[in-house]
C-alpha cells in the first residue's frame, strides 16, 4: 500500500497515502470540491467549473433515482400476459432500467473527471520472485519432509501408491466413451431406403401438409416442393438427412449429370442438405436452374445433377432414385446411393465405393 | 408598344442579342411539345371509344399489346432473344407483372422490378392485356376475391407451409434476400393478395411455380393470411432493422453497440488538458 504515493519532490516527508487524510497541510473537509492547494503535482478543479459540474451531477443522479423509481412502478403498472403486454413490459423495464443506470454511470464518470483534483500516480512494480531466504526455508522444508517420509527409502509403499494413482488417472479417459456410440453407418443411410410398415415403399408427402404426391399432379415446368418422407414427417432426427427437394423440368432440359433412370416424367428429387456443412439449400431458380444455399452460397445446377457451379460445396446434391406405385403416387425407389449431407470422419470415398457396388 | 425611345432601342437590342435565337427555338419547340402532349391522350380516348363500340376486351387487349409489349415479346407473343413467348402464360402472369409494374421493363437489368405502373396501365387496360394473353394459349387465370381474401385464411397452417416452401428465398417475414447473380427475391410487402396468389400459381421470373394441384388454393389462401399478418406485427425490440434477421441486428451490435462502448471507455479515461500547468 504504501507504494500508491503521489509524484513529488523527494524531500517531501512524509508521503501522503491514497485514501487517507493528509498528514499535514491545509485541511479539505471544509470545501470538499477544492484540492488541497499548493502542493506539488496536484491540480485542483477550478471552483467556478466544478460547482457546475455538481449540479449537473446531482440532477444525473436525481433522474437515475426517478428511474429507479419508475423501473419499481413499471414492473407493478405493466403486467405481462400476452405478447404485447409483455412486450410493453419489457420495453418499460429495460428503459427504466438503462436510465437509472447510465445517469448513474455518467454522474459519477462527471464527478470523478471534474471534481476530483487531478494528479498523476505512479504505481511501481516489485520483482515477482521471493528472496534467496525464504526460498532456501522452502527448500529446506520440502528435502526434510522428502527424508522424514522414507519415500526414496521405502520402496514398496513407492510402488504401492505409484500402483495405486494409475487406474484414478486413466478414469476420465474410460469415461469419454458415454459421449456416445460410434456413428457407425448411421451417417450412411436414410429412411428413404426403409420399407414402410405394411412392406411398401415409402412415399414422398409434402412438407407441411403430408399430403403424398401424385405425380400427374406436379405437372407444372419450373415448381418445386419441399419433401419428407412418409411416416417421418415430425422425426427431426430422420428428416436432418432426409429432406427432399422436388424439382419438376421439361424433359429437355436435362442435363447429362442428371440420372434420367431416378426420374419419373421430368420430376427429379435431391437431397436438401448442402454438402458444406449441412445447410437446407432450397433457393431454386426455374430460370436458371440453380441451387443456391443461403449459408455459404454453394450454387448448384439442378438440371445437370446438382452439381456444383459455384462455392465452397465439394460435392454434388444427392439424387434420389424415385418413381411413382400403382396408384400414381411418388415414392422412392431405394436410398441415396452416397451419403448425403457433409463430409464426416468415416464417410471415406463414398463415391468410389458407390461406384464400385453399381459396376 | 411602350412608345419611349429608350424602350424601343432596348427591344430591339434584345431581338438581335446573341441568346434571342436560341429563346426562340426553344419557345416554339415548347409549344410545339406542349400542343402535341394536350392533343395525344385526346387522340388515344378517341381511338378507345371507336373501338369500345365494337371490340371485345381481347381484341381491345391485342392492340394494347402491339402497342406496349410487341417490341421485346414479339407481335404475335411468340417472345424473342430479349424476352420469352407469353404464349400459354395466362391473365394471372399478365395481371401479375403488368398491375406490379414489373412490365413494361424500362432497364434491363438482371430482373424485372416493382415500380410505379405507367399511365396507360389502367385496371381497365391491364384486364384486356389480359384477356387477350389468355386467348392466346389459356394458362393460369386471375383468382376471384374471395379466393384470396386473407381474413378466411388460417395464418398458423399458412405459416408451416410458408416456412417449408417461401422462406429460403423471401425470408421468414417476406423481406426478400439475394439470389445468384445479382438476382435477388423481392420483399412480399407491397404486394397484394392476388398478386402473391399469382406469383404462386405462375412462377414469375426467377421463382418456381407451386400449381394448385400440389398447393391448394385453400393453402396458398392460408399462406396469404400468414403473409399479411406478419406485417401487422410489431416489433418487439423497437427497429426490426429492416427484418432482414440476426446478420443486421449483429452489425448494428457490433458496429454501434461496441464503438459506443469504445468511446464511453475513451471519455472515462481521457486526460483533461492542463490549464494551468
Amino acid at each position: 500500500m504504501t507504494d500508491n504515493t503521489i509524484e513529488q519532490p523527494e524531500n517531501r516527508v512524509p508521503p501522503r497515502v491514497i485514501g487517507t487524510p493528509q498528514a499535514a497541510g491545509p485541511s479539505v473537509g471544509e470545501e470538499p470540491i477544492h484540492a488541497p492547494e499548493g502542493e506539488p503535482g496536484v491540480i485542483p478543479q477550478d471552483p467556478a467549473s466544478a460547482r457546475r459540474a455538481e449540479r449537473v451531477v446531482a440532477l444525473l443522479f436525481t433522474i437515475a433515482f426517478l428511474a429507479g423509481v419508475g423501473f419499481i412502478a413499471s414492473y407493478v403498472a405493466f403486467q405481462v400476459g400476452d405478447i404485447d403486454r409483455t412486450a410493453t413490459s419489457n420495453l418499460a423495464l429495460g428503459g427504466t432500467l438503462t436510465l437509472a443506470l447510465l445517469s448513474l454511470a455518467i454522474g459519477i464518470t462527471v464527478w470523478v473527471r471534474q471534481i476530483m483534483p487531478k494528479y498523476n500516480l505512479v504505481q511501481e512494480r516489485h520483482a515477482m520472485a521471493s528472496d534467496s531466504e525464504t526460498r532456501e526455508h522452502v527448500k529446506e522444508t520440502f528435502l526434510r519432509g522428502a527424508e522424514e517420509s522414507g519415500f526414496v527409502k521405502h520402496g514398496l509403499l513407492r510402488r504401492t501408491l505409484l500402483l495405486a494413482a494409475a487406474p484414478l488417472g486413466l478414469a476420465p479417459l474410460v469415461l469419454l466413451k458415454d459421449l456416445g456410440p460410434l456413428p457407425g453407418t448411421v451417417l450412411r443411410h436414410t429412411v428413404w431406403g426403409e420399407p414402410t410398415k405394411d412392406g411398401k415403399p415409402r412415399r414422398l408427402v409434402v412438407e407441411g401438409t403430408g399430403q403424398p404426391i401424385r405425380a400427374a399432379d406436379f405437372n407444372s415446368p419450373g415448381g418445386i416442393l419441399s419433401v419428407v418422407p412418409e411416416g417421418y414427417e415430425h422425426d427431426l432426427n430422420a428428416l436432418a438427412k432426409a429432406t427432399l427437394i422436388l424439382l419438376k423440368f421439361r424433359p429437355e432440359e436435362f442435363k447429362s449429370g442428371t440420372n434420367l433412370n431416378w426420374t419419373h416424367d421430368g420430376i427429379v428429387a435431391y437431397s436438401k442438405i448442402c454438402t458444406h456443412v449441412g445447410c437446407p439449400a432450397a433457393l431454386y431458380e426455374q430460370t436458371t436452374h440453380h441451387i443456391l444455399c443461403p449459408c455459404h452460397q454453394s450454387t448448384f445446377d439442378a438440371a445437370d445433377g446438382a452439381n456444383v457451379i459455384f462455392g465452397p460445396a465439394a460435392r454434388p446434391l444427392p439424387q434420389l432414385p424415385i418413381g411413382i406405385d400403382d396408384e400414381g403416387y411418388l415414392i422412392a425407389k431405394s436410398d441415396f446411393h452416397v451419403p448425403v449431407g457433409p463430409s464426416f470422419w468415416e464417410r471415406g470415398d463414398a463415391e468410389a465405393e458407390a461406384r464400385e457396388t453399381k459396376s | 408598344m411602350i412608345g419611349t425611345g429608350i424602350s424601343v432601342n432596348s427591344t430591339t437590342a434584345r431581338r438581335r442579342h446573341p441568346l434571342a435565337r436560341v429563346a426562340v427555338v426553344a419557345l416554339a419547340l415548347g409549344l410545339l411539345g406542349g400542343g402535341y402532349a394536350l392533343a395525344a391522350p385526346n387522340g388515344s380516348t378517341a381511338d378507345a371509344a371507336i373501338a369500345s363500340g365494337k371490340a371485345d376486351d381481347a381484341d381491345q387487349g391485342k392492340s394494347l399489346f402491339v402497342a406496349h409489349c410487341a417490341s421485346c415479346h414479339g407481335m404475335n407473343a411468340e417472345g424473342s432473344s430479349k424476352a420469352p413467348t407469353l404464349i400459354g402464360v395466362g391473365a394471372a402472369a399478365v395481371d401479375f407483372q403488368v398491375s406490379s409494374g414489373r412490365m413494361p421493363m424500362t432497364d434491363s437489368g438482371p430482373q424485372a422490378l416493382r415500380k410505379p405502373r405507367p399511365e396507360w396501365a389502367t385496371e381497365e387496360a391491364i384486364s384486356q392485356l389480359a384477356a387477350y394473353v389468355q386467348s392466346l394459349g389459356g394458362g393460369p387465370t386471375i383468382p376471384g376475391a374471395e379466393q384470396v381474401d386473407p381474413a378466411k385464411g388460417d395464418p398458423a397452417r399458412g405459416g408451416e407451409l410458408f416456412r417449408a416452401n417461401c422462406i429460403q428465398c423471401h425470408n421468414f417475414t417476406g423481406s426478400g434476400g439475394a439470389l445468384t447473380y445479382g438476382k435477388h427475391a423481392p420483399t412480399l410487402n407491397p404486394a397484394t393478395p392476388t398478386e402473391i396468389y399469382e406469383a404462386m400459381i405462375t412462377g414469375p421470373q426467377a421463382m418456381p411455380v407451386f400449381n394448385d394441384t400440389t398447393i391448394t388454393p385453400e393453402q396458398k389462401r392460408d399462406m396469404i393470411a400468414y403473409i399479411t399478418h406478419v406485417r401487422q406485427q410489431v416489433d418487439p425490440g423497437g427497429s426490426g432493422l429492416m427484418r432482414i434477421g440476426p446478420v443486421t441486428e449483429g452489425l448494428v451490435a457490433w458496429i454501434a453497440g461496441i464503438g459506443l462502448l469504445a468511446l464511453a471507455a475513451i471519455w472515462i479515461t481521457a486526460k483533461r488538458r492542463r490549464v494551468k500547468a
